[in-house]
């Protein structure tokens, strides 16, 4: 039962409440950096680390953290991670954090994170909170990787900087440039939007046809 | 317990004691990185400089940085934060080869920041290197990707100034083809170029006199770059 629990919490996050395709939250790093497969990677990566160690200390010291001064707490415990993160990044893979530039310190007013805290982390014990955060982080990494690979492979022709087309193919440059990124986000909302519609209606049918079974 | 902390109200000591603690413990934490990654990041980019250096003025194998100061050209081992400043490069005797010479100016997104290397004594550009921009992938991005551009400025006459034409159609030994699709891009490197050379012009010594090599700790010239 207790292993059921924190299971569902974790895939709750990658499909069913994926942060983007199904909350439709941290918009701005989604469109800004998702124009090659490898940005879309280092800034999952980073935001998996700030929300993950976050929900760790929120859903920690949840009891000693006053309700009325929460908020001011979550943000400072998130800037935290987001400056480690940032110095992390620009120490060890310089060439990344130079392409993803503003969009690292940006994480600190990603509203998926503080969102996560208050909604989640400062409600439930620390093991539900931690399982809710990979969840969720793995959920927006997926979400970063699939626009990020589909606009390298139609804007570039490759993926992780490997060229997959051969010379005749002409790269589709709208989509590495903004436009791509709403064009793209907005298919994919298509497609799952559609599956869910599917899904529930699928899912009358079955309830409807036990019903009339009976 | 939560139940608790809800109904009474806490006291103000602690809610200002609560932040006051979470801002300590924070300001440790940053501190601790700052200093522990401080080292890797410096000497990233005094590599990344050095490896620039190298690579736009091909021969040269040691380096200096130059400033302009009280009308003449010295030698410094770390200059003065926002300092313009050019690198004299030379080669395994000491002899001076030519200058890298950084500039920066606005591209069709961002600042586009290059080092280029210039024989004073030939008047030309031997070399190019972008070293930070944030140009459209797949577009402006071929300034540096593409290299048959980056081989326009290994032998470039920069009398009278420096012409970007169109692509195909560059037969002078000032004219630089631009990138079909990114002519803004290809524009704002020649104008930075243009403009760095234009404002050291006065500034460097005559052909022949420039500063000479000096050795400098090897620490001190690491920091200074």
């Amino acid at each position: 039962m207790k292993k059921n629990e924190s299971y569902e919490e974790f895939i709750k996050g990658i499909w069913r409440d994926n942060p983007v395709f199904a909350q439709v939250l941290g918009m701005c790093p989604m469109l800004a950096v998702t124009n090659s497969a490898i940005n879309a990677i280092a800034m999952g990566g980073a935001t998996f680390f700030v929300l993950v160690g976050s929900s760790f200390l929120v859903s920690s010291f949840r009891n000693w953290i006053p309700k009325q001064v929460r908020i001011s707490c979550f943000i400072i415990i998130i800037a935290t991670f987001v400056t480690i993160a940032d110095y992390t990044l620009l120490a060890l893979v310089p060439k990344v954090h130079k392409e993803l530039g503003a969009f690292i310190p940006l994480i600190v007013a990603n509203c998926l994170i503080l969102g996560r805290q208050e909604a989640f982390a400062s409600r439930y014990p620390t093991r539900l909170a931690i399982m809710d955060a990979i969840g969720m982080a793995t959920g927006f990494l997926i979400a970063l990787l699939s626009l990020g690979a589909v606009r390298e492979i139609l804007g570039d022709g490759a993926l992780f900087g490997v060229k997959i087309f051969s010379e005749n193919f002409d790269p589709w440059i709208i989509m590495i440039l903004p436009p791509g990124g709403f064009l793209t986000l907005g298919v994919i909302l298509l497609f799952f939007n559609w599956f869910k519609y599917k899904k529930d209606e699928f899912l009358e049918d079955v309830a409807e046809a036990e019903r009339s079974g009976r | 317990m939560n139940a608790s902390h809800e109904t009474a109200a806490p006291s103000s000591l602690r809610l200002v004691l609560t932040l006051a603690i979470a801002g300590l413990v924070s300001g440790i934490a940053i501190i601790g990185i700052y200093e522990s990654t401080l080292p890797t990041i410096t000497a990233n980019k005094a590599r990344e400089l050095r490896e620039a250096v190298f690579k736009v003025l091909p021969g040269v194998n040691q380096m200096q940085a130059l400033v302009y100061r009280d009308g003449e050209l010295v030698v410094v081992g770390k200059p003065e934060k926002d300092e313009p400043v050019v690198y004299g490069g030379y080669d395994e005797q000491g002899e001076f080869v030519g200058y890298a010479m950084p500039g920066a100016g606005p591209g069709f997104q961002d600042t586009i920041a290059l080092l280029y290397g210039y024989k004073p004594g030939e008047k030309i550009v031997v070399g190019m290197e972008i070293l930070e921009s944030r140009e459209t992938p797949g577009l402006g991005d071929k300034i540096y990707k593409d290299e048959e551009f980056v081989a326009e400025f290994s032998a470039l006459s920069v009398e009278p100034e420096i012409v970007s034409v169109k692509k195909g159609t560059g037969s002078l030994p000032n004219e630089v083809d631009s990138i079909t699709g990114a002519t803004i891009s290809s524009k704002a490197v020649v104008r930075i170029i243009n403009e760095t050379h234009t404002a050291w012009a006065e500034q460097l010594p005559p052909s022949g006199a420039e500063p000479e090599f000096v050795e400098i700790e090897a620490e001190s010239t690491e920091a200074g770059l």
